[in-house]
């Protein structure tokens, strides 16, 4: 079985006022590659910070967290950035499109980022507008999309780079619940495949059937990880 | 980015265009201001040097000499020429019975030399009939001009023919001339040594300035000293001669403490706009700013966005200020306004709104670097 993401030990504090606040108390964690893993839990338990460690834009004190066979920890920043360019895509609760840019043109981005000329990223771009849906509005701006279709622009500018792991923060959380079933009925189409992972920080009962396995996190620990049970 | 957001990128784009106005408007006025204070040195251009009483600091600041120092300054080695010139202030009085105070300027009888190099009516040689002299055209046509026929209407401009009265003589306009506007803007009026000495109050000492000229080859430098060591009177090129009256403006008057409060009050304004609003707008984005760091951009690249939209904000502010000083001079143009725009004054203040810029840049990068990509992930 290929493990996308290995988590051992994983320890993160944070000082706040003076005040060590610990985040995460010796996470073991290990996300498999073609799942999709959600990770619940109540607000303070870590789940941010353990997704942020995961995606490698915030450093652990004490652990191991392996991308794909490799420890972000070690890398060069440089190497890192780059890593993280190429092998990860973020969907976010607040979808954070820049509003100045068009669908196209947000979906874009993160070819550019890895050093794709423009003409060639807006063109992937509209295609993969296509395959979430929104080919005919590649042209809006994000102030001109419902809630719905911007998190939709956010997902093809996750997917746009074919990346190994996906992280989705509350993806569905500012959204109705039509459009968030929709959005995951999306999500389950477009972004698990066999060389994928899809990791989902949420809170959203509603989507916890959409998941392969869920790992509940308390006070720092993963206390439980399960199947869920599935509505025929 | 900022170009999304209109609000903000007007705001910055007035304060920079703002910025960039007063720094090029008002040192614009205060070089027109500063160049009208020797204008009368280069409206006078045939002489090489200018001699005078040592005491004299300014070409306003006449301190007069006596009528033999001309020989005395002929009768140096190396001078071509020398020729006699009066320049002091009397009052005019106009066919209206009203006075105005004028500077008269009297020219050697026969070779005319210092006089006006255009004419706009009359001819030069006239002046050698009797009582003739020569008025400035900005001097005929506001401060020496008529009163209007009618209450409120246009007054009416000096023309040759008329007469004016300078000490109780009568003084014949024979021509109009154009000339550079003075300092003290007042009318300008020409007429022959001989005659200026019998316009002005009796004084045993007329001779304002001995204008030389040095033979072909002649170092006119050591002429000059040549001429102090030989009369002990001072003696000037035109170029020192227009520094010594600009230096004198420069540490005597406030004319440039003023303009100069102007400037950095328009830099400061400017900057505090341009770099509060630049930084809102960084604040605002900052979680965008973050999206961008967590999908992998370098500090680098987000640092080189920063610094194109401040080069972009930073040019268009420079050039609509520049532009409406551009359209400033030339609306005022003819006015009494002093206005001199060289090409110096678009770097200088270029520079001004570069440093703007950059610092508005500055402040908002090092938000940017410090930004830990994981608030992404905050709500």
């Amino acid at each position: 079985m290929n493990i996308a993401v290995r988590c051992e030990n994983l320890i993160k504090t944070y000082d706040t006022g003076g005040q060590k606040v610990t985040a995460l108390n010796s996470v073991n964690l290990e996300i498999r590659l073609a799942e999709l893993i959600m990770l619940v839990g109540p607000s303070g338990c870590g789940k941010t910070t353990l997704i942020s460690v995961i995606a490698g834009i915030l450093d652990q004190d004490a652990g191991l967290c392996e991308l794909f066979g490799e420890n972000l920890l070690t890398m060069k920043s440089k190497d890192k950035l780059r890593f993280r360019a190429s092998q990860i895509g973020f969907v976010f609760q607040a979808f954070n499109l820049l509003p100045s840019l068009n669908a196209a043109e947000n979906v874009s981005v993160p070819l550019i980022i890895n050093g794709e000329k423009r003409g060639v990223a807006q063109k992937k771009a509209i295609d993969v507008l296509e395959r979430v849906g929104l080919g005919e509005r590649w042209k809006s701006f994000p102030s001109q999309l419902s809630g719905g279709q911007q998190q939709r622009v956010a997902i093809a500018r996750a997917l746009i780079h074919s990346p190994r792991l996906i992280v989705c923060d509350e993806p569905t959380s500012a959204l109705d619940h039509a459009s968030g079933h929709n959005i995951m009925n999306l999500l389950k189409e477009v972004a698990v495949d066999e060389n994928r992972a899809l990791v989902i920080v949420t809170h959203d009962s509603r989507i916890f059937n959409f998941a392969d396995r869920m790992a509940e996190m308390d006070d720092g620990h993963i206390v439980k990880i399960s199947e869920p049970l599935r509505t025929a | 980015m900022l170009m999304g957001d209109k609000g903000k990128y007007i705001g910055i784009v007035m304060g920079l265009t703002f910025a960039s106005l007063i720094m090029t408007q008002q040192p614009a006025i205060f070089m027109g201001l500063m160049s009208r204070s020797y204008s009368f040195i280069t409206d006078v251009g045939l002489p090489d040097i200018w001699v005078m009483d040592e005491k004299v600091q300014f070409i306003d600041d006449i301190k007069s000499l006596q009528d033999t120092e001309l020989y005395r300054v002929r009768g140096v080695s190396g001078v071509e020429w020398a020729m006699p010139m009066y320049k002091g202030m009397q009052k005019a009085r106009m066919s209206d019975g009203t006075f105005q105070n004028c500077t008269v300027i009297g020219l050697d009888d026969t070779t005319l030399i210092g006089a006006p190099a255009v004419l706009i009516e009359g001819k030069l040689n006239d002046l050698r009939r009797s009582d003739s002299v020569i008025v400035d055209f900005d001097g005929a046509n506001e401060k020496l001009a008529k009163p209007p026929l009618i209450e409120g209407g246009k007054k009416i401009p000096l023309k040759v023919g008329d007469t004016l009265e300078l000490n109780d003589k009568r003084a014949f306009v024979v021509g109009i001339a154009k000339v550079t506007r003075t300092f003290q803007s007042q009318p300008t009026i020409y007429t022959t040594y001989s005659r200026a000495k019998i316009y002005a109050p009796r004084e045993r000492k007329l001779l304002s300035f001995v204008l030389v000229k040095a033979k072909a080859g002649q170092n006119i430098q050591e002429l000059t000293k040549r001429i102090h060591a030989n009369t002990g009177l001072a003696a000037y090129t035109q170029q020192e001669f227009m520094d010594l009256t600009f230096n004198y403006f420069m540490k005597n008057t406030g004319i440039p403490i003023n303009f100069g409060i102007s400037i950095t009050l328009g830099f400061i304004v400017g900057a505090a706009i341009a770099g509060q609003t630049f930084y809102n707008f960084t604040l605002e984005n900052l979680r965008q700013f973050g999206v961008l760091k967590a999908m992998g951009t370098s500090n680098w690249t987000l640092l080189r966005m920063i610094l194109l939209q401040a080069i972009l904000v930073g040019s268009t502010g420079y050039g609509m200020g520049v532009g409406l000083t551009a359209l400033f001079g030339y609306a005022m143009r003819n006015s009494i306004l002093a206005f001199k725009f060289p090409w110096q004054l678009l770097i200088f203040s270029g520079l001004g709104v570069s440093f703007i810029c950059m610092f508005a840049a500055l402040i908002s990068i090092l938000k940017v670097i410090r930004l830990e990509p994981a608030i992404v992930f905050k709500s």
